[in-house]
């Protein structure tokens, strides 16, 4: 596995993350997550029949698929924000099946959600000393008294500082977070996670709705997380933004995992075109979807260029 | 003519009545509820009842001492509180305000009925367990104040105790907010899934602010019954609703909105009621009898409630940058 940006300034992709042919649910040299057997049933409908699936260690993987995949659902099962009818999986070799959200975050699996979910009303810097992990001033007995937790508060004042530098919000620390642009609640929101020092850091859709302008530096932040050793599991829509950072990818469609790999070989499998484009796509059946369709051309178009090079 | 020297008298008095005093406790601890945490608990009255009927009782039935009562109704609306919060924290927050209403509801009917009369006093309520209260009292007798504040040793004695829980409950409210354990508690309030996302047991921090509320209520509830009798029919809804209505004129989620909406609710009160009456007797409102008068100040009081809702949402004290967002 090798990280960190190449001379070019492209980010060099982590190789080497998979055992065998990639196929869905082949097995990773260092996974960080196995998923085995998870299905999660609204009524008559599954959302998510996921039969194996591992996620490789210190590597940024995407979740892709369309609509309705079942992607943010499975986000919500490992994360312990929704309960599976069944299934079992582990992170970092414990399991976490049935283990309440709270508890897994503490473990050091942190996750962003798809509506961001800045705290309005607290300012950003509160935003961010909330993300700390283990303070004890916030238990009820040792709140009363300051002296108890004066000093462990101004330590995570000073990291929620280096942080919010970092990602440059830290001008308007004393700002409440209401007051923040979309782009800058979705940073706010990565940079909060990361008070936790986690070792995952799950993140849903961090480019929804995220202004073309902050939509590097959003990339950027997330190559550095992989540069600092965390694991990276994102699910998002944009296929630009997935082929440039991503060195895994799982593809989901109505709730299973359908194919997996590299980028450049995922965009190419006919499971993934099937999944996206539905398995008639070379047959006249009216309008197809245009704009996912242009993706993937263009997508296409990028990968041939690059191996003429 | 209208007597308005003893109409502003009375009203004064109000600023440091004990019911002033047992109001702003009980809007306190709605504070914790609603306006930091942003549970919607609708049955503060439950937990005052709870700790009124729970030092009576232990008085009166058991025979225990002042603190044995105090710490029996206050256990009371702990137990009270964790049963309204077992099964509905894990829920949306309507679904408390709903079990909330009902549950105080439920208490004071349970208080009412007869079938509990040698315990509960049944609709005339109990009465004769201030003995012990009294004994504690430092003040020797007599009758101490200056201007419209003149009151005999007992009810300085009553004042002094009432304002003093409620400047402790103020303290502890204010300490705890300015903590890292209030910065969950209103993370919680803003957004419940974010703070879990965090690690934070949200259930755990949820059910901690509806017993620290619900012990201010009771402990509020134990203010109110000092210096009048515990009557069963004193614990409707629209007790709650009064404290909501004090909440929202002092500032949701500040700590000293509560105790100033309560002194400026009972002030405003006495001096409406007490105008109102006199202005019937003396015939300017001709069209109104002293009964219809003596209505008409909750009528003024629900304007109120909405006129402030509508051109102050954030109350006296509240906050107005936090209102610049609509959440």
């Amino acid at each position: 596995m090798s990280s960190s940006a190449g001379a070019n300034g492209a980010p060099v992709k982590s190789t080497g993350l998979h055992v065998g042919e990639p196929a869905p649910g082949v097995k990773k040299v260092d996974p960080i997550i196995v998923a085995d057997g998870i299905k999660r049933q609204f009524g008559g409908l599954t959302a998510v029949d996921v039969e194996h699936l591992e996620i490789p260690r210190g590597a940024i993987t995407a979740l892709i698929g369309p609509n309705g995949a079942g992607k943010t659902t499975l986000f919500n099962l490992l994360t312990g924000f929704d309960k599976p009818n069944e299934g079992t999986w582990t992170f970092d070799g414990q399991s976490i099946s049935g283990v309440p959200a709270f508890r897994v975050a503490r473990k050091g699996q942190v996750r962003t959600f798809q509506l961001t979910k800045a705290l309005g009303l607290l300012t950003v810097l509160d935003n961010m000393k909330l993300g700390a992990k283990g303070q004890s001033g916030e238990s009820l007995a040792r709140a009363l008294f300051p002296w108890f937790w004066r000093k462990e508060e101004q330590e995570i004042e000073a990291r929620a500082i280096d942080l919010l530098t970092r990602f440059k919000l830290d001008a308007k620390k004393d700002d409440y977070a209401a007051s923040l642009s979309g782009g800058q609640r979705k940073l706010l929101e990565m940079a909060r996670a990361l008070m936790s020092q986690p070792t995952l850091v799950m993140l849903d859709e961090p480019m929804a709705g995220v202004n073309p302008a902050l939509t590097q530096s959003l990339l950027d932040h997330i190559l550095d997380l992989k540069k600092e050793g965390m694991t990276v599991l994102f699910v998002e829509h944009d296929m630009h933004m997935v082929r440039h950072i991503a060195d895994w990818v799982v593809v989901m469609a109505e709730g299973r995992v359908v194919a997996e790999g590299d980028p450049h070989e995922v965009m190419a499998n006919p499971a993934v075109i099937d999944a996206y484009l539905g398995s008639h796509h070379d047959q006249d059946l009216g309008d197809p979807d245009t704009g996912v369709v242009t993706a993937i051309k263009e997508l296409a178009d990028d990968d041939a260029d690059e191996s003429k090079h | 003519m209208i007597d308005w020297l003893l109409l502003f008298s009375n009203a004064a008095q109000e600023i440091i009545s004990p019911t002033t005093a047992a109001y702003a406790l009980a809007a306190l601890g709605l504070a914790v509820h609603f306006g930091f945490t942003g549970l919607l608990n609708f049955g503060q009255a439950g937990f005052m009842a709870l700790g009124a009927y729970g030092y009576a009782i232990a008085t009166l039935t058991f025979g225990w001492p002042v603190w044995g009562a105090v710490l029996f109704g206050i256990v009371a609306s702990i137990v009270f509180a964790l049963i309204l919060g077992v099964p509905t924290l894990r829920l949306r927050a309507d679904y408390l305000a709903i079990v909330t209403i009902a549950a105080a509801e439920i208490l004071r009917l349970l208080f009412t009925t007869n079938t509990f009369e040698p315990v509960t006093g049944s609709a005339n309520g109990l009465q004769g367990y201030k003995g012990g209260f009294e004994d504690l009292n430092p003040i020797p007798a007599g009758t101490y104040g200056f201007g419209p504040w003149v009151y005999n040793e007992y009810d300085w004695w009553v004042r002094i105790f009432g304002w003093g829980l409620v400047a402790l409950a103020a303290l502890i409210t204010w300490r705890l907010m300015k903590s890292p354990w209030g910065r969950v508690i209103k993370g919680i309030r803003e957004d419940e899934d974010a703070v879990r996302a965090l690690g934070k047991n949200v259930y755990f921090y949820k059910m901690q602010s509806l017993i620290i509320g619900g012990v201010f209520g009771s402990l509020a509830g134990m203010i109110f019954i000092l210096p009048r009798a515990v009557v069963p029919s004193n614990y409707q809804t629209s007790l709650t609703f009064f404290i909501y209505a004090i909440l929202l004129l002092g500032g949701a989620a500040t700590v000293l909105g509560p105790i100033l909406g309560s002194v400026v609710f009972w002030v405003l009160l006495s001096f409406f009621s007490g105008f109102v009456a006199r202005a019937v007797e003396a015939g300017w409102l001709p069209f109104m009898s002293s009964v219809q008068a003596g209505q008409l100040r909750f009528i003024l009081v629900g304007v109120a409630i909405m006129l402030i809702v509508i051109y102050r949402p954030q109350g006296i004290l509240g906050n107005k940058k936090e209102l610049a967002f609509v959440k």
